[in-house]
């Protein structure tokens, strides 16, 4: 086993144009047309859209409204979450026959270590090429994948092998490669940073490279600074770790229209916070801090959060902390276009001591909750809600 | 303007006062203090519209006046001038402050703008100061912090007759105390919530004379009427928020007053078990300390268990996958061999607000609160729900 070939063993497999090419294997019809997915109502954002329609200039996060002036001729097709799940589970079942040291970003792609399975299957390209081989086979989707020693760079490649393509980049090639990106290529690098960066003239990673550690930590703070230093020289000390285990559970929700009603909100909040506690209940799983967020009309995002005395799972608890950090805000009619629930924190229900409440029933909230999943797992989901939710269709499944 | 004061007097009144100003206030205005000397008396005074204090103190006056300057500015000087007397003056738009060589020039707000601090509510009646003092602080334990249930950040202060009885809870644990006053006039019976924070805050600052003297004015008294069950799941009790109703105390020339919290305090009598199924009767000072070693192990919100036998308790924290701890210590125990589990740090509280050599615990059972005494339960009381342990 050479050294450069042991140490170029990180795959970064990304579907190219996920969704879109998932509806285009059901609409063969339109290959080769631009296609967009997303949200059907003049609220709703692209979520993937097909090369052809990239060309136009539409690409994901775009609000629809842009996308039809940009591209008036693309089919839309509204998402279909339930086709991306069951595609994306067969996805990463290929990757787990390659190995067990699979970690998946979305969806659509995995970082996956592959030193293990070079006997068997060969060398990290051949690795790389197969799985690219058994996806378009039996998902009938193109994908692209990045070879690299490093995650960060298995995943620049992979972005510049698209559409449909492989790139793998040895460890002697990895300065030539980098250098000559823009700095926003880097991970870590946003707006704001990308700006300090280019006041400084520094538009290249090969410019970052150059630069003395302290002056970029000077623009950017002394953290973020040594970490492009790093990166520009391709240093990512970060290994693949096989799937993490949920840091935090939450639900939100985007309005149809922006909403200003404090009782509209409210009534979100006990929906996302009942549904948060459900799936919490499903994992088995209670935490201890609850955050809320909120989006405003001109999109600007905010989050706020506490911890609590106790780990919970009840979907009153999560409430109450829910509308009083909203009410914390002062929001006096401000226009919102999501509000979100979360509870972080999370350890396992069974092993919680309990601490008990002064004049506390026998029968609480948490009982009447677990009453309502037994009769939601017998009668559908929104068999048991609080009457301030009836009238209204149930609840979406979560995204 | 015009005046001289003792540095370490003004250094004390400024520091007090300017510790309830507000450190984000609504207008600029509001984080000053106002100086202000007339014949021989100087008062420094702060309000945030929630909160306003005043303190009086003597100074030899020149100039009548007022003045109104940074408070968290001035708090800062006073504390770190020399030990020499302090002369203060105004000298047009800004006031001028000299002490020994050391010489400060603070810019001043328009006097003009400034709010009205509130007018003192009838005097309710007059208490020591030393006894108020301990009697908040054995109270505000319990109080809960948590601002998801409002009326339960404040302290119940409940006035009848000659007696005086506050009460806190935070839902797992709930203080009471009951202490002989001197009411003004014969009140009944009157009460009020008084927002925790600040009522152990003026308790504390209000020691240094003999005696406080209360005022109220109390809020649409809802007279504690909800069930507790109710006000913990947020359903009854009100807002919670800031009401119309005042309280001020008055003692050793300082003054303070603060809006009540509107709201429903849970009835707590009923709370209280009317009987026990066991009691252990042990050194206060040994179980805290034993406590608190083995609450080293517990993690996080995990509990000291408990167990009572004859003539000893055996407390152990910890589990089977981490570390572990147990102690044991002699203990007169009566009834049946039984095991609690109590969250160590409300333990402590309970424990540390005692003032008794001895501690008595009665139980009912595992799932019921524990109530803790020290010599007359008469006096002071503290409940303590247990924690259930799984499995």
């Amino acid at each position: 086993m050479t050294g450069h070939a042991a140490a170029c063993s990180i795959l970064h497999v990304d579907m190219d144009a996920f969704y879109a090419s998932v509806e285009l294997r059901r609409h063969p019809e339109l290959r080769g047309q631009p296609v967009i997915v997303g949200g059907s109502s003049t609220r709703g954002v692209v979520l993937s859209a097909t090369y052809e329609a990239r060309a136009f200039g539409v690409r994901s996060a775009l609000p629809m409204s842009r996308a039809h002036r940009l591209c008036p001729d693309a089919v839309v097709i509204p998402p279909d979450f339930a086709a991306y799940s069951a595609v994306s589970a067969g996805i990463m079942e290929v990757f787990r026959s390659v190995t067990p040291l699979v970690e998946p970003i979305a969806l659509d792609e995995a970082f996956l270590e592959v030193s293990g399975a070079r006997r068997r299957l060969g060398g990290p390209v051949e690795i790389g090429e197969w799985i690219r081989a058994r996806i378009a086979d039996e998902q009938d989707i193109p994908c692209s994948v990045g070879v690299a020693s490093t995650k960060f760079v298995a995943k620049l490649a992979s972005t510049r092998a698209k559409p449909d393509g492989l790139l793998a980049v040895p460890p002697e090639r990895v300065v030539a490669f980098l250098h000559p990106l823009p700095v926003a290529a880097l991970w870590g690098v946003g707006e704001r940073t990308e700006e300090s960066l280019l006041r400084l003239g520094l538009r290249t990673v090969g410019d970052l490279a150059d630069t003395p550690v302290s002056t970029l930590q000077r623009a950017v703070g002394s953290a973020a600074g040594a970490h492009l230093a790093a990166l520009a020289w391709g240093r990512d000390p970060r290994s693949v770790i096989p799937t993490e285990p949920d840091r935090s559970i939450g639900s939100e929700e985007t309005f149809e229209r922006d909403v200003d009603d404090p009782v509209r909100i409210r009534r979100e909040l006990l929906r996302l916070s009942e549904r948060t506690a459900g799936r919490l209940r499903d994992s088995g799983q209670v935490g201890r801090t609850v955050s809320v967020k909120i989006r405003f009309s001109d999109f600007s995002t905010i989050t706020r959060s506490r911890t609590l005395p106790e780990a919970t799972d009840v979907g009153r608890d999560i409430y109450a902390v829910a509308t009083a950090l909203v009410d914390r805000l002062g929001l006096q009619r401000a226009r919102l276009r999501l509000v979100g629930v979360r509870v972080e924190g999370l350890g396992p229900a069974a092993a919680q001591p309990r601490q008990l409440v002064l004049g506390q029933r026998a029968f609480g909230w948490r009982e009447a909750e677990q009453a309502a999943d037994r009769a939601a797992r017998r009668f559908g989901a929104g068999a048991v809600r609080p009457g301030t939710l009836f009238g209204r269709r149930p609840p979406d499944p979560g995204p | 303007m015009r005046f001289r004061v003792d540095r370490d007097a003004l250094a004390d009144a400024v520091a007090w006062s300017a510790r309830s100003l507000p450190s984000r206030p609504a207008f600029p205005l509001l984080a000053g203090l106002m100086i202000s000397v007339d014949d021989s008396t100087l008062t420094v005074s702060g309000f945030d519209y929630e909160v306003s204090t005043e303190a009086a103190l003597d100074a030899a006056t020149d100039a009548a006046g007022r003045v109104l300057v940074s408070g968290r500015l001035l708090a800062e000087i006073t504390r770190s001038l020399p030990a020499q007397p302090v002369e203060m003056h105004t000298d047009g738009a800004r006031a001028v402050l000299t002490c020994g060589s050391a010489r400060f020039e603070l810019p001043t707000m328009a006097v003009a703008d400034y709010p009205e601090l509130p007018v003192m509510p009838t005097l309710a009646g007059k208490i020591g100061s030393d006894v108020f003092g301990a009697a908040v602080a054995s109270v505000v334990v319990a109080a809960g912090r948590d601002d998801t249930l409002p009326v339960l950040t404040g302290v119940k202060l409940t006035i009848s007759g000659d007696q005086l009885t506050l009460a806190a809870t935070d839902r797992y644990r709930l203080a009471i105390r009951t202490l002989p006053w001197e009411p003004a006039d014969d009140l009944g019976t009157a009460t009020a919530l008084v927002p925790a924070r600040t009522l152990a805050e003026s308790a504390k600052a209000l020691t240094g004379g003999a005696h406080v003297s209360i005022a109220f004015e109390g809020n649409a008294d809802l007279a504690g009427k909800a069930d507790m069950a109710r006000v913990a799941e947020g359903t009854v009790g009100g807002n919670g928020l800031v009401g119309s109703g005042l309280i001020g105390f008055e003692g050793s020339r300082r003054r303070t007053t603060t809006r009540l919290l509107d709201g429903d305090f849970p009835k707590y009598q009923s709370l209280l078990p009317s009987e026990s199924a066991a009691t252990a009767r042990l050194e206060k000072a040994a179980l805290v300390e034993a406590v608190r070693r083995v609450a080293l192990v517990a993690q996080r919100t995990a509990p000291v268990r408990l167990s009572f036998d004859t003539s000893e308790v055996t407390l152990e924290a910890g589990g089977v996958d981490e570390a572990q701890a147990t102690e044991s210590l002699a203990a007169a125990y009566e009834g049946e061999a039984m095991t609690i589990a109590f969250n160590p740090s409300f333990l402590l509280d309970g424990l540390g607000a005692l003032d008794s050599d001895d501690v008595t615990l009665a139980f009912t059972t595992p799932t019921k609160p524990a109530v803790l005494t020290g010599k007359d339960p008469e006096i002071y009381r503290y409940l303590l729900m247990p924690v259930r342990l799984t499995g």
